[in-house]
């Protein structure tokens, strides 16, 4: 054993140990992402994302609140403002990095509530039926016949402008079409054989949705949950540009479109540049997206 | 002494007009040690008597009897104990993100079990998988490997009375045989009652005592193997059945 190699030690189809199986799976299933060259570019924006949200203070060139109002509207490559400034004279490329914060802060906090809840309502949905199952489906309904963006709309209005406001309005319309996937996977999952050999060991229906229908449905909410990022951030970024979310002056890059949009003739980069960063992202988690269910859809690694 | 009684069973699916009679009064007795076999065409409702015993076909009436134990609506823990079942497609009876590791522990875990560690390593052994198979999933198994893995998990509480629901028929024919000859050794090993279905007439000429044939949800006829070998059935539709496979 001693003259195996690491990548020998992981490829291996006779583990020794739990601990050794579950890296080996790890391993497999990274190197099926890695033959994926989109996914992989996908996966490396948005780890520069992340790098440049932390480094923000290090990276950024000029403070992103301070204004210049004698060298307003700035074009391109200026001297000292690679991306010009906007119409208060502030630096739009210190704005836009210390704008990938609140865009990440955004990601992050709908990525954890909207699935979530999606899939306790979709699991506990489909496995108990009867009435819980109607009762459930029909609430799920409702916030789905709502157009997303006016229900936020509707949300923020009633509980107050702000980034956390726009989260919490995000994820509470992002959650039905989670809850409907899971609810899904489990009408299938909890007919099959495995789930009535558990059934056979006496198991209770709390061990058989968090053991063995949760990590079946994870991997393809995991894929529709950054397939779905790029519309969270675009919604996150409509609610700045309607002056809903981020207040100024903070460097929320929906709200920098929508300040930018009074100059949009004259001086385009001003809406622009905190367009294509949009843009960008959201490209990038469309592509780790589709890299993801490559890797994690169970019923292609069969 | 019987391990398992049925009398007047019914089990049925839906409800008023979508009503559907799986099976219609079936009545068999099975002794402790002994190894009944269930024949008959798909669909004749055979499978379905092993749901309704072990609860998972919840609509029936009629009464089963389980060493000596009526078998109540609601199965508490302790019957499960005493009665598992192994399923028959091994592809699909097997958790696929779950380790073999991972369904003989939480198994034997359900059953109050402290010592699992070598309680696996003796399941494993029992089965004639061997410890390099522990921590592998179902993914890098074949047929009937994971078959053995499903039979280790039914053994795990230590069964009295084991169903068996096709057990080969997903499986090779050079598999087969194995199964076979592996739960042969291990009902007698263990002492376990075997109820067996299968549409295969020799596989239950090989594995069992008696048996009983059906058709429509109706348990047409019972009769030992020594009868089905000398083929003196005596209902037609068991005479045609013995026909067919000849």
């Amino acid at each position: 054993m001693a003259d195996m190699t690491l990548r020998q030690w992981l490829l291996t189809d006779t583990p020794t140990s739990r601990r050794h199986a579950k890296l080996s799976a790890l391993y497999q299933g990274w190197l099926a992402f890695r033959s994926n060259t989109m996914a992989m570019i996908g996966l490396g924006i948005l780890l520069l994302l992340v790098f440049i949200a932390a480094a923000a203070p290090l990276l950024a060139p000029h403070d992103p609140f301070v204004q210049n109002l004698g060298n307003r509207l700035a074009p391109l490559g200026s001297e000292g403002h690679l991306l010009g400034t906007d119409s208060l004279g502030r630096d739009i490329l210190s704005r836009l990095i210390y704008g990938a914060r609140i865009t990440l802060y955004i990601v992050a906090l709908v990525a954890l509530i909207a699935p979530v809840v999606g899939l306790l309502v979709g699991t506990v949905s489909g496995y108990v039926g009867g009435w819980v199952d109607i009762v459930l489906m029909r609430i799920t309904d409702i916030f789905l016949a709502f157009p997303r963006l006016v229900l936020a709309l509707a949300f923020v209005a009633a509980l107050g402008a702000g980034i956390e406001n726009a989260v919490i309005a995000i994820s509470l319309t992002a959650w039905p079409p989670y809850a409907r996937i899971a609810r899904a996977e489990t009408l299938t999952i909890r007919s099959s054989d495995y789930i009535a050999a558990i059934k056979l060991q006496g198991a209770g229906g709390l061990r058989i949705i968090t053991k063995h229908i949760w990590p079946l449905c994870i991997s393809s909410l995991i894929v529709r949950v950054t397939l779905d990022m790029a519309g969270i951030i675009l919604a996150a970024a409509g609610l700045g540009f309607l002056g809903l979310g981020a207040q100024p002056p903070s460097p929320e890059w929906g709200a920098m479109i929508s300040e930018g949009r009074r100059f949009i003739l004259d001086h385009w980069w001003v809406a622009t540049m905190p367009g294509l960063a949009i843009f960008t992202v959201s490209l990038a988690f469309n592509l780790l997206g589709d890299g993801l269910r490559d890797v994690l859809d169970p019923k292609a690694g069969e | 002494m019987s391990m398992l009684n049925i009398e007047g069973l019914n089990v049925w699916f839906g409800r008023d007009r979508d009503r559907v009679d799986a099976v219609k009064g079936a009545s068999f007795d099975v002794g402790t040690g002994e190894s009944f076999g269930l024949v008959g065409e798909s669909g004749s409702g055979k499978s379905t008597i092993l749901r309704a015993i072990t609860g998972l076909a919840p609509t029936w009436s009629g009464r089963i009897t389980v060493d000596g134990r009526a078998v109540e609506k609601a199965r508490p823990r302790a019957f499960y104990k005493q009665v598992q079942m192994v399923f028959q497609d091994p592809y699909a009876s097997l958790h696929p993100r779950h380790s073999v590791d991972a369904v003989l522990a939480e198994t034997l875990k359900l059953h109050g079990f402290t010592d699992i560690d070598a309680r696996v390593a003796k399941l494993l052994d029992d089965v004639g998988l061997g410890q390099k198979f522990r921590f592998r999933y179902p993914h890098q198994l074949s047929g009937g490997q994971r078959q053995r893995v499903a039979i280790a998990r039914a053994l795990a509480p230590e069964p009295q009375l084991l169903l068996l629901d096709e057990p080969t028929s997903a499986l090779d024919v050079s598999v087969q045989a194995e199964i076979l000859n592996l739960l042969a050794d291990l009902r007698q090993g263990h002492g376990l009652t075997f109820l067996m279905v299968s549409h295969d007439l020799s596989v239950v000429g090989h594995m069992c005592d008696r048996l009983a044939v059906m058709k429509d949800g109706e348990i047409v006829e019972v009769m030992d193997v020594a009868a089905l070998r000398a083929m003196k059935a005596t209902h037609p539709y068991s005479q045609h059945l013995l026909q067919a496979s000849v």
